[in-house]
């Protein structure tokens, strides 16, 4: 570990002690973990320090500058126990289970009526009864990514769910994390870990909301598996803090004939990066990447996203939207590879942009690496202002010119979460999102 | 109720409209023809509020108002209905919530109440059976997978629905069929009215074999170089217009519409 640390710049060294001391103290706590576990985290903290925080000089970071973060002295999150209002959209009856700064709120979740076949709970109770060493950290590339890495050398707790062969799930589970504010900027790294099972069905969604004005880092991981044949949809709506960092990445396995779709809607956060990775692992599965952002303000929002194609016959949809105000800025990276043996694969990208104002900027591309030689691949990008054609026919029946800017504005944002099956989370992300365009884009 | 003076319009450097002059009285039909290029549209999309066009001299008033100094949607509020010769397609909204906030915003306009999503749809119902279209088109995205022969309906049955004063149609036959023209036809001959106006904007003259027109005037280059009743449309059908000193080499309306309904595919 010491000589680790000779990797980092002087200037950073200040910053890169606050992790060791808070990696020191996770060490002290999970003093009687499993050797695997306690391993795990060493190594990863290791990897951490030898990769550093991402620079521009780094292709996948070329366009988001993580130097705020960098250079922050974040602080573990201090455990809050005062209850706190839910955000809107999770339905009071729905089964959920809550995070407050971090740790697991037994007394804010709700997890009766789950019919049997399915565990949620907390991921550090499942890791002090063992038997995780087979899945966590097996999906997620802790080797190569230095957040995932922090992540996965710090995270102490976060959502664990599995369902078990053939479970049909009926209702969604909400995963909640919330961050009260505190007197200095904390950092918070929710580990979750998702076991679908063969031939299982469910729909999972993940909140992540902060109070206004908190100044804090959020920097997630959350692996899932989906068996054979599984049928699993997974929803993110990031509606952190206007001040606050999030990163977090979705790393997703899926085995044969297995139907995945996730649906990411990001909405908060001063800066923002999300990744998304699928790996299609078995012949036939099928896979949907859909996401939302919108950004005002100077907010900052990076999408990356890898649909890895291993194997034959897998399908691909993807479909992301985004809408800038003001000097905002996103990056969309769609990433698609398709392996040697991936033959009649199909895979379509689609990223459109809507930019309502001169100064937001939107950097997209797509990055295809195909292998194989028998495959469909096509991507598109789209970068445009409101229509003015549809803007005068809106205009030329009655309806006010910031009305109709504000129409034809949710009707782009609404396409995306007209493709979302769950039709509760749906109907409350377009009143959200009907409300919030109706101010302008701002958030 | 209209009354255009001397109006000059221009798009970027080109001058199109050069000198009309027109007036509309309540209860009247008139129709605009004129070879292609003429400044039909551009004189239509002006009187809407169409903003690529410049109005560089004349005037227009409608009631008493100048109506240049009104917003589109202000025209629109006032009762002022452009029939779009090429309807525009908007994904993502419904055309039940589109042509119930338009209905709402002139109720809201006229100090009527507004319509709930029940009682719009039994006002509309009707409306829509005239016009020959499905229910189901009410929940479709605003003109989206629509055929054309859907699109100009949907005009005319917007038109139906908004109850203008003022009605301006442009080239709502175009690419239209004999059973979707007459269709059309009837939509607009049942809101002839006494207290309403109707301009209808054409290229040839089968249309207004359905919708019989008070007056016809004849574009080209930019003025109104003929008025007179629907004799005159007749005339135009048989003789082109050569006969009116339009340059040889001018299209015949039937050989630009049968050249608009290639392009229209």
């Amino acid at each position: 570990m010491s000589g680790a640390t000779t990797t980092l710049s002087a200037g950073m060294l200040d910053q890169a002690d606050v992790y060791l001391a808070g990696f020191e103290a996770v060490e002290k706590r999970w003093a009687g973990a499993p050797g695997w576990l306690r391993e795990l985290r060493r190594g990863a903290m290791a990897r951490f320090t030898e990769l550093g925080f991402p620079t521009g000089k780094l292709e996948e970071w070329k366009f988001t500058s993580v130097a705020p973060i960098a250079r922050t002295r974040f602080h573990p999150a201090q455990p809050d126990s005062r209850p706190v209002r839910l955000p809107a959209a999770v339905p009071a009856g729905a089964p959920h289970v809550v995070f407050l700064n971090g740790r697991y709120s037994q007394a804010q979740s709700n997890l009766g009526g789950l019919p049997p076949g399915v565990r949620v709970g907390s991921l550090a109770e499942f890791l002090k009864n063992g038997r995780a060493e087979e899945h966590l950290a097996r999906y997620a590339a802790w080797r190569e990514e230095a957040f995932v890495a922090l992540n996965t050398a710090l995270a102490e707790d976060g959502a664990f769910i599995e369902i078990s062969r053939g479970t049909v799930l009926r209702e969604p589970i909400y995963m909640v994390f919330c961050s009260t504010p505190s007197g200095e900027p904390a950092m918070l790294h929710p580990r979750n870990l998702i076991l679908a099972g063969e031939a299982s069905q469910a729909a999972i969604v993940e909140v992540y909301a902060g109070d206004a004005g908190g100044n804090y880092f959020t920097n997630a991981v959350t692996e899932l598996l989906a068996g054979e044949t599984a049928v699993i949809e997974h929803y993110k709506l990031q509606q952190e803090s206007q001040e606050a960092f999030h990163v977090a990445t979705l790393q997703v396995r899926q085995q044969r004939s297995s139907n995945f779709a996730a649906h990411s809607v990001s909405l908060g956060g001063a800066l923002v990066r999300n990744n998304v990775n699928a790996v299609l692992d078995g012949d036939g599965a099928q896979c949907t990447l859909n996401g939302l952002y919108l950004v005002g303000g100077r907010q900052h929002v990076d999408t990356h996203t890898v649909l890895d194609h291993a194997k034959p016959h897998c399908g691909s949809r993807e479909y992301y939207k985004g809408i800038l105000d003001g000097r905002s800025s996103a990056v969309f990276n769609g990433g698609i590879v398709v392996r040697k043996d991936a033959q009649k694969t199909d895979a379509i990208q689609s990223n459109k942009n809507l930019l309502l104002s001169e100064d937001a900027v939107i950097n997209t591309k797509p990055q295809l690496q195909i292998w194989a030689d028998d495959v469909r691949c096509t991507h598109g990008a789209t970068i445009g202002q409101l229509d003015s054609e549809a803007l005068f026919y809106l205009r030329s029946r009655g309806i006010g010119h910031d009305r109709a800017r504000h129409l034809l504005t949710f009707a782009f944002a609404n396409d995306v979460l007209g493709r979302m099956k769950l039709e509760e989370l749906r109907a409350h992300l377009e009143r959200q999102m009907f409300a919030r365009l109706s101010k302008g884009c701002r958030p | 109720m209209l009354e255009i003076t001397n109006l000059h319009a221009k798009v970027e450097d080109n001058e199109i409209l050069r000198g009309i002059d027109l007036k509309v009285n309540a209860g009247e039909v008139h129709a605009i023809m004129g070879p292609n290029g003429s400044g039909k549209s551009t004189l239509a999309g002006v009187l809407a509020g169409r903003p690529i066009y410049e109005v560089t001299a004349g005037g227009v008033t409608y009631d008493g108002k100048d109506l240049l100094g009104l917003s589109p949607e202000d025209r629109a509020r006032e009762g002022l209905f452009l029939a779009f010769q090429y309807p525009v397609e908007i994904p993502g909204v419904s055309n039940m919530y589109f042509l119930r906030s338009a209905l709402n915003t002139g109720r809201r306009h006229r100090g009527l109440d507004e319509l709930d999503a029940m009682d719009f749809l039994r006002m509309v119902r009707g409306k829509m059976k005239l016009l020959g279209m499905d229910e189901s088109l009410m929940n479709r995205s605003v003109n989206e997978g629509f055929s054309g022969g859907e699109k100009k309906r949907n005009e005319i049955f917007q038109m139906a629905v908004l109850e203008p004063r003022l009605a301006i149609l442009d080239e709502t036959d175009s690419g239209l069929d004999i059973d979707a023209l007459k269709v059309v036809a009837e939509g607009v001959n049942a809101l002839r009215a006494p207290q309403r106006a109707i301009v209808v904007v054409t290229h040839y003259q089968r249309l207004l074999n359905y919708i019989v027109p008070d007056f016809v005037h004849v574009l080209y280059n930019g003025r109104i170089v003929k008025s007179g009743d629907r004799q005159l449309a007749l005339e135009l059908e048989q003789k082109g217009y050569g006969w009116l000193g339009i340059p040889n080499g001018t299209l015949s309306p039937a050989a630009v519409a049968g050249a608009e309904s290639v392009l229209a595919r």
